[in-house]
């Protein structure tokens, strides 16, 4: 009699525990492989980065930045940068008073956002 | 199993009619009994013996059979633990001091066919022809069809649109083996410091990437080496001062109809380069294979400034006026016999003019005197002279890490005498190379210190470097380079910037002829020069070879022509972009305006 009992109390045990084990190993084969997954996605992510780096730096070779304001020197007025291009802190406009220090300046936002350093002696 | 009785009763009454005693019987049968019994209870022993054999036999069949297939089996990384790697890429970057990239890896494809898989070798093959026009359609269907070949690398790089385009063939045995591809993204800028990569051995997953030259070369190692987690290679180099160096000497180049010209600017205080040009300069991305014929220094890929051996000619008096004035064997003002033509050891020493019977030793920096320049370095002695020009690191190779620089020695006479210690004194009878002149400036240009030029971005100055000259030599010494620009009389007046004080020297050198000798109108120039002025930090040296400019119907060959304002055009350009200030020009000594006058 006790020994029918222990049988069947060892029997479910062993049922329950199996199924545990059971359970957790198909848990941790779906977690590896969303692992992997995401590995992979960080590989494609990586490469990507790299990818846009060398565009990046290619896009910005200085030859191109060169031929680019040469190309709209009409808008952007950029010249290779010279030993009057250095301005001293006096040369700034001040913000305050409102009004322009220099009238003769032409803002290109009003009022102006950034001070605008003196290139070759003149306001751009 | 049939019981038999110990005591049966036919064998009780047969022993008593004989008289036998018949407890002999039961004894007997007992004895029978265990016997039995015994034999039982050993087979019943030996069964579960064996059963336990089979049990340890099987358990340890279990684990050979594992480590069998462990052996036998291909590595696995385990998938379950974290990556902790941050490796893209098989090689590491370069990038310039500000962190800008040099050289960069492109994931590309490479092609290869499997002949035995084709469907349509034929058409493949003359498909594959009008993508890559670079292969040959004949030999392409021969190696397809032959069915000798099992597998043929065919392409090792290709762009996007070129992958597309295989696909659309819609042949199953051509096929995409993953590449990566060296990229430097700005074109020839820095070509000769960068080199140039190629593939090593190839497999069909990926490709080793070997440096053939330059930097690539000299840090393969370094750069392919996966424990340093890619970290990028960090030149001293800046990316804008080179690319606006190299244009500027383009220009003059082509201005001057030269056939070839270098730059090197350095660091006076570190020896950091900081650009570095040699003309004709070629794409590393596509690197010219070396040419079978023709001169050597004509070649792209011959890196004038760190390879190229030259005499430098005038430029180097300034060293011998240091070597004076160091010995204590004349000082500035000290005057020096100039009268030409002069006889040592059965050649004659002239002068480009006729400057006088007597120089001062600035003079004989200013107008470039041979002569003056000889007797100083006579006054010396040779082994003074050869003491100090080791000194400046002018005896060894540069130091500089490039393959091409290491195998650069400076070129000493073999036979020391009289002559060449005049001739080597104003830079004749002895080749060095650019950057070991731009190292010997700095050394002035740095308070006396010799340096070591160097392709890296340091973290901070050297420490320990040899004297060479004493601070009080190198501030008159930079006076004299500035009066070779500022003076009247100096011969490198186009060479002046407002605002950065350039002082230098030139140097007109004519060629060795290739039978012995020199050739008489082809000449090499050079300028050396330091600036600014005031507080000197950078180096820069220019050379163009073969230079001529027409001014008013008159062709001019020298260096205070020709690689002076080209130099110039450099600093003007380069000098902002370092973040140096211009200073007011009343600020240059009033002693050196008094003897400019």
């Amino acid at each position: 009699m006790m020994r029918g009992v222990f049988f069947l109390l060892g029997c479910s045990v062993l049922t329950v525990l199996a199924y545990w084990a059971y359970s957790e190993n198909y848990k941790t084969q779906a977690e590896i492989e969303r692992v992997e997954a995401l590995r992979y996605e960080i590989a494609d992510r990586r490469e990507a980065i790299a990818i846009l780096t060398a565009e990046w730096a290619y896009l910005n070779r200085p030859d191109r930045l060169r031929r680019l304001a040469e190309m709209n020197f009409e808008t952007l007025k950029l010249i290779p940068m010279t030993a009057d291009h250095f301005g001293t802190l006096d040369e700034l406009p001040t913000y305050s008073p409102p009004e322009p220090k220099f009238p003769e300046a032409q803002w290109v936002n009003e009022p102006p956002t950034a001070p605008r350093v003196k290139v070759g002696g003149q306001y751009p | 199993m049939t019981r038999i009785p110990l005591r049966p009763l036919a064998r009780v009454i047969y022993a008593r009619a004989t008289g036998e005693n018949p407890n002999h019987v039961e004894k007997a049968a007992r004895a029978r009994r265990d016997r039995k019994s015994q034999k039982a209870l050993r087979r019943q022993a030996e069964a579960r013996l064996i059963l336990l054999c089979l049990c340890f036999f099987l358990a340890f069949v279990t684990v050979g059979g594992r480590m069998a297939l462990l052996a036998t089996s291909k590595p696995e990384e385990p998938t379950s633990a974290a990556s902790h790697s941050t490796l893209v890429t098989a090689r590491a970057e370069i990038h310039d001091r500000n962190g800008n990239v040099l050289a960069t890896n492109l994931l590309t494809r490479a092609l290869y066919a499997r002949p035995l898989e084709m469907i349509e070798p034929e058409r493949a093959a003359s498909e594959l022809v009008a993508i890559f026009p670079d292969l040959d359609e004949e030999k392409l269907t021969k190696d397809f069809t032959s069915g000798k070949r099992k597998f043929i690398w065919l392409k090792s790089t290709m762009s996007p649109e070129q992958r597309q385009a295989v696909h659309d063939i819609g042949e199953p045995g051509l096929e995409f083996g993953r590449r990566e591809m060296r990229l430097y993204p700005n074109g020839s800028v820095a070509s000769h410091i960068l080199g140039g990569a190629r593939y090593g051995s190839q497999a069909v997953t990926s490709a080793e990437i070997i440096g053939v030259a330059g930097v690539e070369r000299m840090f393969n190692d370094m750069l392919g080496d996966p424990s340093l987690g890619g970290a990028p290679l960090e030149l001293s180099l800046d990316l804008s001062v080179q690319a606006t160096l190299e244009r500027v000497l383009e220009g003059g180049m082509n201005v001057m109809g030269a056939k070839g010209a270098a730059a090197t600017l350095m660091d006076v205080k570190t020896g950091e380069i900081i650009a570095l040009a040699s003309l004709p300069d070629f794409d590393p991305n596509s690197r010219p294979a070396p040419p079978q014929d023709g001169e050597a220094a004509y070649n792209p890929l011959f890196n004038r400034a760190a390879q190229g051996l030259y005499e430098f000619g005038s430029s180097l008096k300034i060293f011998t006026a240091g070597l004076a004035l160091e010995r204590g064997i004349a000082n500035r003002g000290t005057m020096i016999d100039t009268v030409g033509p002069w006889e040592v050891a059965d050649a004659e020493i002239k002068d480009f003019d006729d400057y006088g019977p007597e120089l001062s030793v600035e003079d004989i920096i200013i107008k470039s005197s041979n002569i003056g320049s000889g007797r100083l370095a006579l006054m010396a002695g040779k082994p003074a002279q050869q003491q100090m020009l080791e000194n400046l690191g002018l005896k060894d190779v540069s130091g500089l890490e490039l393959p091409e620089a290491s195998r650069a020695k400076p070129l000493w006479p073999g036979n020391w005498k009289d002559l060449e210690t005049v001739t080597i004194s104003y830079g004749h009878g002895m080749s060095v190379t650019q950057v070991h002149l731009a190292a010997a400036y700095a050394t002035i240009g740095n308070g006396g210190k010799q340096v070591t030029p160097t392709l890296l971005k340091l973290e901070q100055e050297p420490i320990g470097q040899r004297q060479v000259y004493s601070e009080e030599t190198t501030a008159e010494l930079l006076e004299m380079l500035r009066g070779v620009v500022i003076s009247p009389e100096g011969t490198a007046g186009l060479a002046d910037v407002p605002g950065y004080g350039v002082s230098g020297k030139t140097g007109s050198a004519e060629k060795i002829k290739k039978t012995g000798g020199y050739e008489d109108d082809k000449l090499i120039t050079t300028f050396a020069s330091i600036f600014p002025y005031d507080d000197p930090q950078y180096v820069l040296v220019v050379s163009m070879d073969e230079p001529e400019i027409k001014t008013a119907g008159e062709a001019h060959r020298t260096a205070g022509w020709t690689a002076a304002p080209v130099a110039s055009e450099i600093i003007i350009r380069v000098a902002p972009m370092l973040g140096l200030r211009p200073k007011e020009q009343a600020e240059t000594s009033p002693q050196l305006l008094l003897t400019s006058q």
